[in-house]
Formats: C-alpha cells, structure tokens, sequence
C-alpha cells in the first residue's frame, strides 16, 4: 500500500511532464494536421535554456529559492517559444499547402537537426546539474518504507497546474483562443472571417514551445541530469498521451500524459524496468487499433 | 519592398538568431571537477548572427526580382532519359575502375545497401502509400534471424538468406494486421513504435540476442562453396590468384549490388501485375479500390510482407558484412533516414530513390571528417531539399500503365497515400 502510494506519487509527478509535452503536440495536430516531429527536441532544447540560465544564475548544486526558479522557467520558456517559431516559420511554413507527406519529412528533418545541434555546441557529454530543490515530507512510515513527496515533485504538480489553468484561460477566455479554436475547425472560414491564420498558427507553436519548455525546466529539477538525446523518448511518449486522450482535444493530452505517466511508474515498478518503453509503446499500439479516436476525443467522419 | 523595410526585416532577423543562438551556442556548458561550468563562445554567436543577417538580406533581395524558371536545359533532360542506364553501367564496372580502391568500394557497399533498403521502403510507401516508420525493425529482424541461425544451427548465408526473407516477412505482416484500419499519420506512429519495441526487446533479450554488447563471429558467406581465404581450397587458390583481402570486398560488392537490382527488378515487374496495381490503386483511393471489389487487407498486408522481405534480405547481408551486429545499429534515425531517401528521391521514382541514397549516404560521407557536423547537415539537407522541392529530386513519375503511349508525368498527379 506505502510503495503503491509513493508509485502513485512518481507516476503523477511523471505524467504531468509528458501532459505539458503533450498539450503541444496536440494543438499543432488539431490546427495543422502535421505530428510536429521535432516537438521532443524543442523540450530538450528547454530543458538545456533552463540549465544554462540556471547556471547564469549561479545555482550549480546548492539549493535554489523560489525567485531564482521563477527566472529559469521564465528564461527556458521565452528562449524554447523563440526556437518554436523559428522551426514553424523555417521548416513548415513554405510547406503549407504542400503534399501531405513533405511537412513530416522536414519536421523528422528538423528534430535530427535540432538533436545535433545542441550536441555541437553543448557537448554530447551528460549534463549533471545536482538536486537544486532538495528535501521533501515524508506522508507515511511503515516499517521499511518510507513514502517521500518530494519538494521537486510538489513544485512539479504545483507549477504544471498552474501554467495549465493559465493556458486554459488564453484558449477560452481570449480572443485570440477564440481564434485559435476557430482556426482548429476550419483554416479556411476562419481566413474568411479575417483570421490571420498565419499568425495564429505561429502563436500555436510559440505557446507549444514554451509549454515544452516548463516541461523541460521540471525534467531538469526532477532528474537533475540531461542530455541532447532526451527529445525523443519524451516526444514519442508525448505524442502517446496525446493520442491516447484523443488527438486534438486538450484535455484529452494532459490526461492521456497522466495515465502514461502512472502506466510506466507501476510497470516499472512491479514488473521489469528494461521494458517500461515497451508497455508505453504497446498501449500506443492498442489504444490507436482498438480506440482510434482516442478518449476524449472526437469521432472522425470519413469523407468520400 | 523598401529598402528601410528590407533591412529592417534583416535586423529582426538577426535579433531572432541572436536570441537562438546567445544562449546555446555562446555559453557552453562544461563539466567540470564539482559540477558544471559555462565557456562564454560570443565570437560564433557573432559570425552567426550575421550569417542570418546576411542571409536573410539576399533571400529577400533575390524574391524581390523574378528569377527565370529553373528549367533544365534540353539537352540535360535527354541525358536524364539515360541516367539509369548510365548508372547501372557504373555500379556494374565500379570494382575494375583505376581510382577505385578498398574504401570507394565500401562506401558503394553502403550506399547500395541504402539503394536496396529505399526500393524496398518504396513498396510500402512509395506504391502502396503506407508511411512506415520502423521499417528497420525488418532489417533488424533480418540481421538478427542470419546471425543467429548461422551461430546456432552453421547454416550457410544461402540458406539463411531466404530464411531472414521469411522471417522479416512474417514480422511484416505481424506488423500489418493491427494497423489495418490505421492512416496516415497515425500508421507512422504505430509503425514507428513497433521499431521501437523491436530493438528494446533486442537489448533487453540477452539470452538470445547478447544485450547491447550484440552478436560477434558471424560467418562470412562463400562463392559456391569457396570461402575467401588464404587457405588452400579458398577462392583465390582454387582460380590461381594472389590472396587478396579485396577479393571478399568485390564479391560482397556484386552480391549487394545483385540484391539490389533483384529488388528493383521485382518491383518493376510487380508493378504490371494485378497485385502491383492494386497497391497504386490503394495508394490513390481506399474507399474506391473497396468499391471496386479489391481486398484491402491483402493488398496492404502483402506491401508490408514483401517490403519487409527485402528489408531481411538487406538485413543479413549486413550482418554478413560486418560480422557483427549489436541494437545500436537499428535505430530510429535509421528508419528516418530510409524514409528520407524514399521521399527526397521522390516516391515511387525508382532512379529517384537510387540518387537520393548516393546524395544523402555517399554526401555525408564527404563530412566523414566532421563527424558531429555529419548528421546535423543532413537533418539541415532534409529540410532543405524538402523546402525546395517537396515532390523530391526526380519530379516525374512513369505510369505502370497507360492507353496510348507511356509518358513521364508530372509527380504532383500521383497522390501520396494515405
């Protein structure tokens, strides 16, 4: 009961970092129809912002206050919403319009370029950053065990339903959410009505972007070690949750990264470690074969 | 536009590089005794930001004026209409040229193997219009099957060669009935998971595949029975030859070249069959190849069977090849990087698919020397040509099959699939 408790903790703290990954994979599907492939590299660019901008700061390995924290997610997230509109506006813009298959090659394209970039001007070594909020309450002692809930883990929960309520808010509360949600059912009425799809479509990846980069700010408190290599795993698992909780919907991608994230926690937890990417990947499998639509997703009319 | 306004457009530019590149590039993290340190590197920020600059100027400056239609010239595009059999020609006389020596030969070893995974990707994506993502599950199931039966029971690589065919089919259709009903998008997902799967079980399965550390030993194949050795009985004593170590590099040479053109040669005469029509037919339409009584499920499944074939046979020739083989090599990246020269080459353009595996393997091989700049450049290369051309660098396609008289058509008339 302790160790499913403290599983259930990890597993929460997981998936709201796989949700945030998720919520942008899920709204650049629902506006443009394309898997932004290079959506895993963005959060690791994020993640690489906030250690850089965290060692600006001089927090290598001590503790970190909260206004510190508050400028390494700020830094991380208006840096990564900068490299997801220039990834938009270089490598996806002048396809639009283009055959179906060109904007997925050129976005497969952009997350190698993205991968090896940080590899040539970071270095391919691993980044260790030591625990920058340590400590945490301990819920339970039972003879043996000790359920730990991290301060990181609370900071993680605290900070992603914080920046969810305020996303959720700008999509709809905002006239420019109303718009965005006007360009996700109809690009071209939405032109019609005098919606600059253009820009609304880069607004989606900017606000993508740098909801990737809270993710990869948390990634790096959490785990205090990163990697150029850590994009894709992340993204592949993302675009999992998005699509378990119904491609398109927003809701739907934060709790499809909550079941993945508590999925991987207790396979690995009581079944082997070695495989927790397999399970994630077959839930994939299965949920796409037997659930196409997803959770909360919606129906797909075919059209002849 | 004015010339302010052009220029400010270039300063926004430059600001933009300034803002990507200031934190990444100028402070490099190090790891140092104690935890990390940052190298300030602003000079590179320096040089580039005013490459952005720059180039953000000339792309402007050059929009501005019409630039004459880039249109090959006449006598260009009759020489296209020989490029294939010009081609053909050099890989066929490659080993006899004077310049070629044991690394031109690997290399062609290589960008053959590429040529041969990339006309058996076109199948499946190319005719039958199903994106997939993992096609180098197959080529891992091929590698794998050889290795193995070839390590536990001694069978020859002749034997094994049809086997790892067999196999990797049957994991092609493994793979093909639960992604049926699944399109676009959403099938290059699954298919990219189940690459995934793939290769962590391979890792993960130490008993039978050796983990990570992979399978070494592997036999080398023979010529009827005549290996390439010094020995006596060996290739080079039986016909009266020096020993020679490049005798194995020309034969393995001409056996992939062999497998390749076997894989096009399949292709090409699938294509005029009812079965190869069914797959272009898939690839236009669905719902109205259903209508028209074709069986769906057959046709998708046999694409996937016989791509993935291809892909075990290209699979255990390199397992042959390198003696060796371990999960690194079975990567995603891998099966993007077919992918990629399925599409940059133009899909379903055979001579498309074979130059696009010369630029993109034989390209980067140029960069051999920059080897962390290597696979940056081609994912720079991927946007680029897809940017510039998106219909991939042969633009035309041939018809299987037409009334008249067959001509090249324009590749923007062939759908992508689904």
């Amino acid at each position: 009961m302790a160790y499913a408790l403290q599983q259930l903790i990890n597993g929460v703290s997981l998936g709201m970092i796989y949700g945030l990954i998720a919520v942008g994979y899920t709204m650049v599907y629902g506006i443009i129809g394309m898997i932004n492939f290079a959506h895993g590299d963005v959060f690791m660019v994020g993640a690489f912002v906030s250690l850089i901008t965290a060692l600006l700061l001089g927090l290598g390995g001590g503790a970190a206050g909260p206004g510190a924290l508050l400028l390494v997610l700020l830094a991380g997230m208006s840096v990564t919403a900068l490299y997801g509109w220039t990834v938009e506006r270089v490598a996806y813009r002048p396809l639009r319009g283009s055959f179906r298959l060109a904007p997925l090659i050129s976005a497969i394209g952009m997350s190698i370029l993205l991968q090896n970039y940080v590899q040539v001007a970071q270095g391919a070594r691993v980044k260790p950053t030591g625990t920058l909020v340590p400590g945490g309450v301990t819920l339970m002692e039972t003879d043996g065990f000790n359920v730990q809930f991290s301060y990181v883990q609370m900071l993680i929960i605290v900070v992603t339903l914080a920046v969810l309520a305020g996303f959720t808010l700008l999509v709809t509360r905002t006239p420019m959410g109303r718009a965005m949600r006007a360009c996700e059912q109809d690009r071209k009425m939405a032109a019609l009505l005098g919606i600059d799809t253009d820009r609304i479509i880069s607004l989606t990846f900017v606000i993508g972007a740098a909801l990737a980069a809270v993710a990869g700010c948390m990634y790096l408190l959490r785990y205090g070690v990163i990697d150029f290599y850590i994009g894709f795993l992340a993204g592949v698992k993302a675009f999992t949750a998005a699509v378990l909780g119904g491609i398109g919907s927003l809701p739907g991608a934060v709790l499809g990264g909550l079941l993945i994230g508590l999925i991987e926690t207790f396979w690995s937890a009581y079944f082997s470690a070695q495989y927790k990417d397999v399970a994630a990947f077959s839930i994939l499998i299965l949920t796409l074969v037997l659930m196409p639509s997803g959770l909360l997703g919606r129906q797909e009319v075919e059209k002849v | 536009m004015t010339p302010v306004a052009t220029l400010r457009d270039a300063g926004l530019a430059a600001l933009v590089a300034f803002g990507l590149f200031a934190p990444l590039v100028g402070l490099r993290t190090e790891v140092v005794e104690g935890g990390l340190a940052l190298r300030g590197r602003w000079d590179d920020v320096a040089w580039l930001v005013l490459l952005a600059f720059v180039g953000r100027l000339a792309v402007l400056l050059l929009a501005g004026r019409r630039l004459p239609r880039l249109s090959l010239p006449a006598p260009l595009t009759r020489a296209g209409r020989h490029a294939a059999p010009f081609f053909l020609g050099l890989a066929l006389l490659l080993p006899w040229l004077p310049f070629v020596e044991r690394y031109e030969l690997d290399l062609g070893i290589l960008v053959l193997t590429y040529v041969m995974l990339g006309w058996g990707l076109n199948i499946v994506v190319g005719l039958a219009g199903l994106l997939d993502l993992g096609y180098v599950a197959f080529y891992a199931v091929g590698a794998y099957s050889y290795a193995l039966l070839s390590l536990t029971y001694g069978l020859s690589f002749w034997v094994c060669l049809p086997l790892a065919g067999i196999l990797a089919a049957f994991a092609g259709v493994l793979l093909g009935f639960p992604v049926l009903r699944l399109r676009g998008d959403y099938l290059a997902i699954v298919t990219l998971a189940f690459g995934e799967i793939i290769r962590v079980v391979l890792t993960n399965w130490v008993s039978l595949t050796g983990g990570p550390n992979g399978l070494s030993g592997i036999p080398r194949p023979g010529l009827f029975g005549l290996s390439f050795t010094s020995e006596e009985g060996g290739f080079a004593d039986f016909f009266g030859l020096d020993y020679d170590p490049v005798h194995r590099v020309i034969f393995l040479y001409y056996l992939i070249l062999g497998l390749a053109l076997l894989t096009n040669w399949v292709t090409l005469r699938l294509r005029r069959q009812p079965l190869g029509r069914a797959w272009e037919a898939l690839r236009e339409d669905e719902i109205a190849c259903r209508a028209l009584g074709i069986n769906v499920t057959v046709t998708k499944l046999t694409a996937f069977a016989i791509g993935a074939m291809f892909a075990g046979f290209a699979g255990s020739f390199f397992a042959t090849r390198q003696a060796f083989v371990s999960p690194e090599s079975f990567t995603f990246i891998e099966s993007a990087i077919i992918l990629a020269i399925v599409v940059l080459g133009g899909m379903g353009s055979q001579l498309g698919v074979a130059l696009a595996a010369l630029l993109l393997i034989g390209g980067t091989e140029l960069f051999r020397d920059l080897a962390e700049w290597r696979m940056l450049i081609f994912g720079a290369a991927m946007v680029v040509i897809m940017v510039v051309r998106p219909r991939g660098l042969v633009g035309t396609r041939t018809p299987s099959i037409a009334l008249k008289e067959k001509r090249a058509i324009g590749g923007n008339f062939v759908s992508e699939g689904h």
